[in-house]
C-alpha cells in the first residue's frame, strides 16, 4: 500500500509536469508556425501580384527588336553617308 | 459496490491517470487545430508559389530575346563607330560621352583597352568648330562661350548652307517678286495702240553706191 502511495506521489509530481509541459512544447511551437505562414502567404501573393507586369515584357521585347531594327537602317544609312576612318 | 471496494491509493491514480488523459487531450486537440491552420497557409502558399511560377516561367526567354537585340545593336553600332571614326577616335568619342568608360574599352575590340583615349575636341576639331559656329560656342571654339549665339534661328538652314557655297548660286536669299497682272494689279500698262493694227513700214532709203549688196 505504501508503494502505491509513492507510486500516486510521483505520478503526481513528476510525470504529470512533464508530460503537460512536453504537450504544451509541441502546442507553441505549433502556434508560433501559423503567424509565419500567414506571413508566407501574404508576401507570395503580393510577389505573384508584382509579376503581373511581366506581361509588359512580351511589349518591352517587340519594342526593343523594332528599335534595334531602326538603329540597323539608320547605321546603314550613315555607312553611306559617311566615310570610312581610313 | 466495486467503488465502495477501491482503496483509497487506488482511487488516487484513477484520479491521477484520469488528469493525464485530460491533458493529452487538451494540448493534442489544440496542436491538431494549429496544425490544421498551418496547413491551411501552406495551401495558400503553394497557389501564390504557383501563380509565381506560372508568370516568371517566359521571363527567361523574353530577357534573353532582349539582350541578345541589345547585343546587336551595341556590335551594330560600336562597330560602325570604329569603322568610320576609327579606334583610337571612337574610345575617344566614347570617354568623351561618358568619362571612365575608356577603361572598360568596347566589347568587340579588345585591343580598345590598351588605347589611349585622346581627347574629343583634339580629335573632332574641324566638325567640332563647325557645328559649334553654327549653335553656341562651344568651348573648343575661340570665341567667348558666354557670347551670343552665332547661328541665326530665324535662317538657320541658309547659314549652314552657306559653309558650303556653290559654284553658282542656286538658291539666292530674296528671290524677286512675280509681277501682278490683272485689272487689280497695282501696276497698270497701258495697252499699246501698234497691237493688232498693220505692221507699220518704214520710209524706202535709195541704196548708196558702195553697198555690196546691191551689186
Amino acid at each position: 500500500m505504501i508503494l502505491w502511495w509513492i507510486g500516486d506521489a510521483i505520478l503526481l509530481v513528476a510525470v504529470i509536469p512533464v508530460v503537460v509541459y512536453l504537450l504544451k512544447g509541441v502546442l507553441d511551437a505549433a502556434t508560433s508556425i501559423v503567424p509565419s505562414v500567414e506571413k508566407i502567404a501574404s508576401a507570395a501573393a503580393a510577389g505573384s501580384k508584382d509579376l503581373d507586369a511581366t506581361a509588359l515584357l512580351l511589349t518591352t521585347q517587340d519594342q526593343v527588336a523594332k528599335t534595334v531594327a531602326g538603329v540597323a537602317e539608320y547605321g546603314g544609312s550613315l555607312d553611306v553617308i559617311l566615310d570610312d576612318a581610313s | 459496490m466495486l467503488i465502495a471496494s477501491i482503496q483509497p491509493a487506488g482511487a488516487v491514480t484513477i484520479v491521477l491517470a484520469l488528469v493525464v488523459v485530460l491533458a493529452l487531450v487538451y494540448y493534442l486537440v489544440a496542436t491538431i487545430f494549429q496544425l490544421r491552420k498551418i496547413t491551411n497557409g501552406l495551401d495558400e502558399v503553394i497557389a501564390s508559389v504557383g501563380e509565381i511560377v506560372q508568370k516568371s516561367a517566359p521571363v527567361a526567354a523574353v530577357v534573353n530575346d532582349i539582350n541578345a537585340n541589345l547585343d546587336a545593336g551595341v556590335d551594330l553600332l560600336e562597330g560602325l563607330l570604329v569603322q568610320k571614326a576609327g579606334l583610337p577616335d571612337a574610345v575617344g568619342l566614347v570617354e568623351g560621352l561618358y568619362p571612365g568608360a575608356a577603361a572598360a574599352g568596347l566589347r568587340n575590340f579588345p585591343d580598345s583597352t590598351s588605347v589611349v583615349a585622346p581627347r574629343i575636341g583634339e580629335v573632332y576639331t574641324k566638325g567640332t568648330l563647325t557645328l559649334a559656329r553654327l549653335g553656341r560656342e562651344a568651348p573648343i571654339a575661340a570665341a567667348n562661350p558666354a557670347g551670343p549665339v552665332l547661328r541665326n534661328v530665324e535662317g538657320g538652314s541658309l547659314a549652314a548652307r552657306e559653309l558650303y557655297p556653290d559654284g553658282r548660286q542656286t538658291r539666292p536669299e530674296k528671290l524677286p517678286r512675280s509681277p501682278v497682272i490683272g485689272a487689280d494689279a497695282p501696276v497698270q500698262y497701258e495697252q499699246r495702240d501698234d497691237i493688232g493694227a498693220p505692221r507699220r513700214r518704214l520710209p524706202a532709203t535709195a541704196p548708196s553706191a558702195n553697198d555690196p549688196n546691191e551689186a
